[in-house]
C-alpha cells in the first residue's frame, strides 16, 4: 500500500488543499497571536491562569471517566443484554446529543435551583423555608459542569462503543462465555480493551467539545481556560493574548489527539468481518440484576434529556404562540438547511482527508490532516474570526482588483454570503466525519482496494464502485453527527452571518443573552427535537455496526 | 420547497443557501445596523423611524467581534451604525479604530456631555443603574454606598454575578476611576470575601438568590428588576422581585454607577447621510421613550420620562463622571479581578 500516494498526485493536492483551507484558521490564529508581546499572557501565568488550567484539567478528566463509563457501560447493557425497555434504550440512549450544552446548563441549575421542583419538594418534606435550613448540593460548581456536561456528551462514547461491540464483540463474547468468564469480568477483561479505540475516539469528541464550551462554563461560573480566552479578548481588548491562549489549549488538543490515535492505531488487528447478526443470542438479565440495568440505562436519558426537556417545555407550555411564529419557522428552515449543507461538505471533505491518509498507509498520518481535525476544540468565536480576517481581507484584494481592472464590484463575495458559515462547520466539526470515515475505511481490508487496483480500476473507480457501497454506514454516521452538531452551533454562526439570516440558535441566543431563556423555549424545544430524528437515524446506523 | 426537501436534497440545500445569502438588501434608502442590542427590543423604535422618514433599517445582531467583524470587512463594510448595549464595546469600537467622530447639534443637544464621546466617536441613548439588590425582610438601610460592600458586617451575605462580566467590570472601572486602584483593590478583596458564594448566574439568578435566602444584598442592573416585575408568563418572578427594593448606591454623593447603551457611527458606512438622520431621530424624545419603555432604561435626553415601572424604583442620580473616563480604566478594572482572584469566592 505504501507506494500508492505516488499514483495519486491529484489526490495528494486535493488533500493538501482540503486540510490547509480547514486549517487556516488556526493558521490565522498564530498570525493573530504573533501581532503582540506575551505581556498579557505572562500577567495571567500569574493571576488566575494557574487555577483555570487546574478546573480546565479536572473538568475534562471529569467528563472523560464520566461520559466514558455511562457510554461503555450503556452499550455494553444494550448489546449483550437481553432486559425491560432494551429495545427502547438502545436508541434513547442518544437523545442528550440533541441537547446543546448552554440549553442544558441553563435547565439543570433551574430544575435543582431553590425553587426548582427538587428543592421545593425538600423543603415540602423537612418543612423548611429558607436555603439556610437544609444543605443542598450546588450545581453551579466543577462538579455540576462534570456531571451536565457528560450527560449530554457521553453519546458520542456509547454510539462509537455500540458500533464497535455490535461488530466485532459478539463472538468474543461467545467464546468467553463457553470458557466460563462472567460478565462482569467478560465486560472489564475482554471488551474494554477491545473498545479502547472506541472509548477513546468517543471521550476525544466530548473533551473537545468540552474545551470549546463558553455558555455552559460561564453559566455555571466555571472559570476554564477558554474563559480566561474571552475575558481577555473582551475586557481587556487584547486579541492577540486571547490567540495565544487558545492556541496553548490547542497544544493540549494536539496531545489528547495523539493518545486517541495512539489507541486507535491497533484497530487494524482486530477480525475484519463482522459477526453474524442473527446467531447471537442475548444475556437475559432477571431480577435485581435486570432492575440495575433497566435504571443504568433510564438515568442519563431522564436526566441528560428529560430534565432539559421538562423545564423547556415547561416554559413553552406557556408560549404555544411561539411556536407558530413565523421567524421561528424562517429559522428552523435555515437551520436545516445549513446543517445539510454543512453534512455534505464536510463528510466529502472528510473523505478525501481519510481516503488518502488510507493511501498512505503505514507510513503514518500527516501532521496536517490532524491540524484539520483540531477545529472542534477551538472555540466557535475564535474559529469564526481566524477565518473571517483572513476570507475578508481576499474578498477585499478581489474587490479592488476587480475595479480596477474592470470596473466591477464584487463587494464581499465569501465573507458576505452564508458560504462562510457553512465553511465554519466544516472546520468545526471536521473531526466528526474524518473519525468517522477513518473508522470505516480501516475496518474494510486494504487487500479490497488492491483487488480492484490489479483489475485496472483507478482510484477514483475503486473508490466509488467498491469502498463508497461499503462504507456508507459510517458515511451517514459522520454526516449525521455534523448535521446535529451543526444545528446547536451558535458562536461562529452568529458572528458570521450576514443580514437576515437567522438560525434556531441566533433566534434562541437573542432572547437567552437577556436572561430571557424562558421566551425562547418554543424554539429550543424546536431545536432538540429537530435533533431527535437524525439522533434516532444515528443509533439505527450504531446498532447495525457502522 | 419546503424544509424536508432540503433535508433530503443537500445539494439544492447548499445552492439555496449560498443564492439566499448573496443577495444584500438593495433598496436605495436604507440603513444598516450591527447591534449588540436584541432586535426585538429596537425594532419599535425602528419602526418610528421609518413611519417618519421612509428609510428602511437592517439589522444584525452579534454578541462578540462586532469591531474586528467591520475591522475585517474593511471599505466594503455593509455597516452604518453601531448599537450597543455597554460602554466598554462603544470605547473598543472607538479604539479598533472603525468609528468616525461626528459634530451634530442635534445629538449634541439631546445628550449630556458625559454621556458622550468628547470627540463625537459616540453617543449614548439609554442608561441603567448598577445598583444594590436588598432584601425586604433582612435588611433595614434604605442607602447604601459601593465602599460599604466591603465592610465586614455583610460577610457571607453578598451575592454578585462573574467578575468579568462587563457590567461588573464597568463598575470596578468607575471605582478605580474615584478611589485609585490601589483602593480599588483592596476594596475588591472586601467585597470577595463578603460573598456568600462564587459568583455564578446572572443578575436575575442574584434577585432569585436573595429570595431563596441565599444572600442579603446583591448586584444588579436596574432594568431586570423591571423585567420581572412586569413578567406575566412566570409569575414567581415577580415574587422574586417583590423580595428585594433597590438601594442607589452613592445616590447623594457622587452618584450611582451607570451603563449606557449607545451608538456609533462606522467610519466606512456606505448610507452615511441616513444613518446620520437615525442617529439624530434616536438621540429624540420621541424615540428615546419608545426605547426606554421596551428596555426598562432610562432615557439619557434631559427632561424625558422613565416608564412608570422604573420610576417607582426611585430616584437615581448617575455619577457624574464622563463615562469615557471610566471606559479608560476596564483593562485595569479586569486585571484586578484576575489579580485578586475575585472569581474565586470568599479567600476563607
Amino acid at each position: 500500500m505504501a507506494p500508492a500516494t505516488s499514483h495519486a498526485p491529484v489526490l495528494t493536492a486535493v488533500a493538501v488543499i482540503v486540510s490547509l483551507l480547514v486549517a487556516l484558521p488556526v493558521i490565522s490564529l498564530c498570525w493573530i497571536a504573533a501581532t503582540s508581546g506575551i505581556d498579557s499572557l505572562l500577567q495571567l501565568f500569574r493571576t488566575v491562569l494557574p487555577g483555570a488550567a487546574l478546573t480546565t484539567s479536572l473538568l475534562m478528566a471529569g467528563v472523560a471517566v464520566l461520559s466514558g463509563m455511562m457510554g461503555a457501560m450503556g452499550a455494553w447493557l444494550v448489546t449483550f443484554f437481553e432486559f425491560p425497555g432494551r429495545r427502547v434504550f438502545a436508541w434513547a440512549m442518544v437523545l442528550p446529543l440533541a441537547v446543546p450544552t448552554y440549553l442544558a446548563a441553563y435547565a439543570f441549575v433551574e430544575f435543582f435551583s431553590f425553587t426548582g421542583p427538587v428543592q421545593q419538594f425538600v423543603r415540602l418534606v423537612g418543612d423548611f423555608q429558607t436555603s439556610r435550613d437544609y444543605f443542598f448540593p450546588n450545581i453551579r460548581s466543577l462538579g455540576g459542569a462534570v456531571l451536565i456536561l457528560s450527560l449530554v456528551l457521553y453519546p458520542y462514547v456509547y454510539l462509537a462503543c455500540r458500533a464497535l461491540f455490535a461488530l466485532q464483540g459478539r463472538r468474543l463474547v461467545e467464546a468467553s462465555q463457553l470458557l466460563g468468564a462472567g460478565q462482569w469480568r467478560i465486560f472489564r477483561r475482554i471488551l474494554v480493551p477491545m473498545a479502547r479505540p472506541a472509548i477513546a475516539l468517543g471521550i476525544t469528541l466530548a473533551l473537545m467539545e468540552t474545551i470549546n464550551d463558553i455558555g455552559a462554563v460561564e453559566f455555571l461560573g466555571v472559570r476554564t481556560l477558554t474563559f480566561s480566552v474571552f475575558s481577555l479578548w473582551l475586557n481587556q481588548g487584547d486579541l492577540a493574548g486571547a490567540a495565544q491562549l487558545a492556541l496553548v489549549l490547542l497544544v493540549v488538543v494536539f496531545g489528547l489527539i495523539l493518545i486517541e490515535r495512539q489507541a486507535r492505531r491497533d484497530q487494524r488487528y482486530f477480525e475484519l468481518r463482522s459477526s453474524g447478526q442473527g446467531s447471537f443470542s442475548l444475556y437475559r438479565l432477571r431480577g435485581a440484576t435486570a432492575l440495575i440495568a433497566f435504571a443504568a440505562c433510564l438515568f442519563p436519558i431522564v436526566t441528560g434529556f428529560g430534565i432539559p426537556a421538562y423545564v423547556l417545555g415547561g416554559y413553552a407550555l406557556h408560549r404555544l404562540e411561539g411556536f407558530t411564529d413565523p421567524k421561528l419557522l424562517e429559522a428552523l428552515a435555515t437551520s436545516l438547511a445549513f446543517a445539510a449543507a454543512a453534512a455534505t461538505v464536510t463528510v466529502a471533505a472528510g473523505f478525501v482527508l481519510a481516503y488518502w491518509a488510507r493511501l498512505r498507509g503505514r507510513r503514518g498520518e500527516s501532521p496536517l490532516v490532524r491540524l484539520a481535525t483540531i477545529g472542534y476544540a477551538i472555540p466557535g468565536t475564535i474559529v469564526a474570526l481566524g477565518l473571517f480576517i483572513p476570507i475578508a481581507a481576499f474578498d477585499n484584494a478581489v474587490d479592488g482588483f476587480m475595479r480596477g481592472s474592470f470596473g466591477i464590484a464584487t463587494g464581499l463575495l465569501l465573507s458576505g454570503s452564508g458560504v462562510l458559515i457553512l465553511y465554519a462547520y466544516a472546520i468545526r466539526f471536521m473531526a466528526m466525519a474524518e473519525g468517522a470515515l477513518d473508522g470505516g475505511l480501516k475496518k474494510l481490508s486494504p487487500s479490497l482496494d488492491m483487488a480492484a487496483r490489479t483489475l485496472g480500476r483507478s482510484h477514483f473507480q475503486t473508490v466509488r464502485q467498491v469502498l463508497l457501497p461499503l462504507l456508507w454506514p459510517p458515511l451517514a454516521t459522520g454526516a449525521l453527527l455534523v448535521f446535529i452538531d451543526s444545528l446547536k452551533e451558535l458562536s461562529a454562526t452568529i458572528l458570521l452571518r450576514p443580514f437576515g439570516v437567522n438560525t434556531l440558535s441566533t433566534y434562541i441566543y437573542e432572547f437567552a443573552s437577556r436572561a430571557r431563556i424562558e421566551d425562547a423555549s418554543p424554539a429550543a424545544f424546536v431545536i432538540i427535537l429537530a435533533g431527535i430524528t437524525p439522533v434516532y437515524l444515528l443509533s439505527h446506523m450504531a446498532r447495525r455496526g457502522n | 420547497m419546503n424544509s424536508a426537501t432540503f433535508a433530503r436534497r443537500p445539494l439544492a440545500a447548499m445552492g439555496f443557501v449560498f443564492l439566499s445569502t448573496l443577495a444584500t438588501p438593495g433598496v436605495a434608502a436604507e440603513v444598516n445596523i450591527y447591534s449588540y442590542r436584541q432586535p426585538e427590543l429596537i425594532q419599535p423604535v425602528l419602526d418610528a423611524f421609518t413611519k417618519e422618514t421612509g428609510i428602511e433599517t437592517n439589522v444584525l445582531f452579534l454578541d462578540k467581534g462586532l469591531e474586528q467583524r467591520i475591522k475585517s470587512e474593511g471599505a466594503n463594510s455593509p455597516a452604518d451604525l453601531i448599537l450597543t448595549v455597554d460602554i466598554g464595546r462603544l470605547d473598543a469600537a472607538k479604539a479598533a479604530g472603525v468609528t468616525e467622530a461626528i459634530t451634530d447639534a442635534t445629538i449634541e443637544g439631546n445628550i449630556p456631555a458625559q454621556f458622550r464621546d468628547p470627540e463625537g466617536h459616540w453617543f449614548g441613548l439609554t442608561m441603567r443603574g448598577r445598583v444594590v439588590y436588598a432584601s425586604r425582610d433582612r435588611v433595614a438601610q434604605d442607602s447604601i454606598t459601593y465602599e460599604d460592600l466591603a465592610d465586614p458586617k455583610w460577610k457571607g451575605k453578598i451575592c454578585i454575578r462573574d467578575g468579568q462580566h462587563f457590567y461588573n467590570i464597568g463598575l470596578f472601572a468607575s471605582m478605580i476611576a474615584h478611589d485609585g486602584a490601589e483602593k480599588t483593590e483592596t476594596w475588591l478583596e472586601g467585597l470577595r470575601d463578603n460573598l456568600a458564594h462564587k459568583p455564578e448566574g446572572n443578575d436575575r439568578s442574584q434577585a432569585k438568590a436573595i429570595h431563596a435566602g441565599e444572600c442579603d444584598i446583591a448586584l444588579g442592573n436596574t432594568y431586570y428588576v423591571g423585567l420581572m416585575l412586569t413578567n406575566d408568563k412566570e409569575p414567581e418572578q415577580k415574587e422574586w422581585a417583590k423580595s428585594i427594593k433597590i438601594l442607589f448606591p452613592n445616590n447623594d454623593t457622587r452618584g450611582t454607577h451607570v451603563n449606557i447603551s449607545g451608538m456609533a457611527l462606522v467610519k466606512t458606512a456606505p448610507h452615511r447621510e441616513d444613518a446620520i438622520k437615525l442617529m439624530e431621530f434616536l438621540s429624540s424624545g420621541e424615540a428615546q421613550t419608545i426605547y426606554a419603555e421596551q428596555v426598562f432604561e432610562y432615557p439619557l435626553k434631559p427632561g424625558t420620562q422613565a416608564s412608570k415601572v422604573v420610576q417607582s424604583f426611585g430616584e437615581i442620580h448617575p455619577d457624574k463622571l464622563p463615562l469615557g473616563e471610566i471606559a479608560g480604566h476596564r483593562k485595569e478594572a479586569s486585571e484586578l479581578v484576575d489579580k485578586v482572584g475575585f472569581n474565586n469566592g470568599p479567600a476563607t
